[in-house]
């Protein structure tokens, strides 16, 4: 073969890799049980390919070549390894026979295999500190140290946690399957959990920089495209649908010099068009649907700002109608707070003071600086400057997020 | 008369006891063990470390799982199931079935499974 043709395959091999290689992963953890035993069969297979594809030329099937290949090298280290431990071989000997009869998976299995990947990781058993590096690594393919750069961790403890998570999943004999129909809405909420905060990572305005955020959210965009491609149920297109909506803002709700800039002061031309588009088509699939929830309402919410094209049209009346469904089906003093502002701005700053005056007596969010900054802003628009500077105040006590302490900085100092 | 052997340990302390001794104690909890079976008076296995454990609670006729072994010290054992199902998730419908996990907690730690220990059926 030409030096050429070789570094073709080579490319050839590099683009399987990024297109299959968690698909193979997640069915061969199916096939050999066991996580550990998957990922090195998964990298023996394609260094088998790296050896025999440039040579022999690329198979008919490659993702079907790797799994095949994938298996046959883990029961054959098996088997050497059986030599020294009896037990084992008997192993080995089970799986050659339990395997050989579903190695020939059509697209259907493959399919399920990811979902069974997906749920396993997002498993209530495992910590949320666990269940999102999980995914990453193990759904997107992320390394240890790309996501501990994303969370700003050191990447010995996004190493450490996935261990712990692997060896639960193995001692503990967390399944390997896609929930019961019974468990599924539970269980899917689970999932739908992790990808959003995976979202809110990238998207917060926390700390970090930015191109690596946009990478962190555009892989909870990508997760929440593939569930809703393999489970397509009305919150898992609701939830997606609300992070285009969120991420179709990234743009505008930054200045140039890294200031957060309110939803009604954007400059609406720099919102994405296309993530709208694509957010408002899945918002009105979901609410055709009777079975509606807490994103695909979120997201409804989102869709009333995209259709504005400036912030004084906004159909306010619309956005307070959609918090009192959200109260309704997910009642927290974070829906009752986003409530209050939104009545505040159909009704007047007095009507949502009056409703964040209410949270505040009943003792909720005192530890919460939005809802410090909020009340804040209430009593600006009502003119009642002293109350006003003082939740500024406590607001900034309480944020820890640099871009929110110098936009409360100014608020406070254009009230001096 | 049957009775419940509730064995604690601090497991950093136990860990930090070396593997020579981990044996040794291992090999002393088998031969009681097999000891017992010879009378019929064995009944159960060891645990697996915390590490494994899930919390299981009802609340609002909603189950809520958690990660990790139970740890309020102001409730008390109260009872335990002894169970043999397929999986994890299994063992979650069952603790989810018993009424303490509605005014309590039901923490499932799995059965190690030790070579050389008396067959329990």
């Amino acid at each position: 073969m030409s030096e050429d043709a070789m570094v073709t395959a080579r490319e050839a091999i590099v683009e399987v890799y990024g297109a299959e290689s968690r698909r193979v992963l997640a069915t061969l953890i199916r096939l050999l049980g066991d996580f550990d035993l998957a990922e090195e069969a998964l990298h023996e297979a394609f260094a088998a390919a790296i050896e025999q594809w440039p040579r022999d030329g690329m198979p008919a099937n490659p993702r079907a070549w790797l799994v095949s290949t994938g298996r046959f090298k883990a029961i054959d280290a098996m088997r050497r390894r059986a030599r020294y431990d009896a037990t084992l071989g008997e192993y080995a000997r089970e799986y050659d026979s339990l395997v050989t009869e579903s190695a020939q998976a059509d697209d259907q299995d493959i399919d399920d295999d990811r979902l069974r990947l997906i749920f396993t990781c997002c498993h209530p058993a495992l910590s949320p500190e666990a269940q999102i590096p999980l995914t990453l690594r193990e759904v997107c393919g992320l390394t240890t140290e790309e996501i501990a750069h994303a969370f700003l961790t050191k990447p010995a403890t996004i190493a450490q946690r996935i261990v712990r998570a692997k060896a639960k999943i193995r001692d503990a004999r967390i399944p390997y399957e896609v929930p019961a129909p019974s468990q599924l809405s539970e269980r899917l909420d689970a999932v739908l959990r992790v990808i959003y905060l995976v979202f809110n990572e990238g998207y917060s305005a926390s700390s970090g920089e930015a191109v690596t955020r946009a990478e962190v959210s555009g892989e909870a965009i990508r997760l929440g495209r593939l569930l809703v491609e393999l489970l397509p149920e009305v919150e898992t297109r609701g939830l997606l649908a609300l992070m285009l909506l969120q991420e179709s803002r990234r743009a505008a709700r930054t200045s140039a010099d890294g200031d957060l800039v309110l939803l009604e002061d954007q400059d609406r031309s720099l919102w994405h068009q296309d993530l709208i588009t694509e957010g408002l088509a899945l918002v009105t699939q979901a609410l055709s649907t009777q079975r509606i929830g807490p994103y695909s309402i979120q997201a409804a919410i989102a869709a009333v700002h995209a259709a504005a094209a400036e912030a004084a049209k906004t159909d306010w009346a619309q956005i307070v109608g959609l918090y009192d469904v959200l109260t309704r089906i997910e009642p927290s003093p974070i829906v009752e707070l986003n409530r209050a502002v939104a009545v505040a701005m159909r009704d007047g700053p007095l009507a949502g003071l009056v409703l964040i005056e209410g949270l505040f007596n009943r003792g909720e969010l005192t530890g919460y600086h939005l809802a410090h900054a909020a009340r804040a802003d209430m009593c600006r628009r009502l003119g009642r400057h002293a109350e006003a500077r003082t939740f500024y105040k406590s607001a900034l006590a309480l944020t820890k997020q640099e871009p929110e302490r110098r936009f409360l900085e100014q608020r406070l100092s254009s009230l001096e | 008369m049957k009775y419940m052997l509730l064995v604690f340990h601090n497991e950093r302390n136990f860990s930090e006891l070396g593997e020579a001794t981990h044996a040794t104690m291992l090999d002393e909890s088998i031969r009681l063990a097999h000891e017992l079976a010879s009378k019929g008076q064995y009944l159960a296995a060891p645990l697996q470390p915390t590490s494994t454990a899930t919390c299981v609670r009802v609340r609002d006729h909603k189950q809520v799982v958690t990660d990790g072994p139970y740890a309020e010290t102001h409730e008390q054992l109260a009872g335990y199931f002894l169970i043999d199902v397929k999986n994890l998730d299994e063992a979650i419908t069952v603790a989810a079935r018993v009424p303490g996990a509605r005014i309590g907690t039901v923490e499932i730690r799995p059965v190690r499974d030790v070579p050389g220990l008396p067959t329990v059926r």
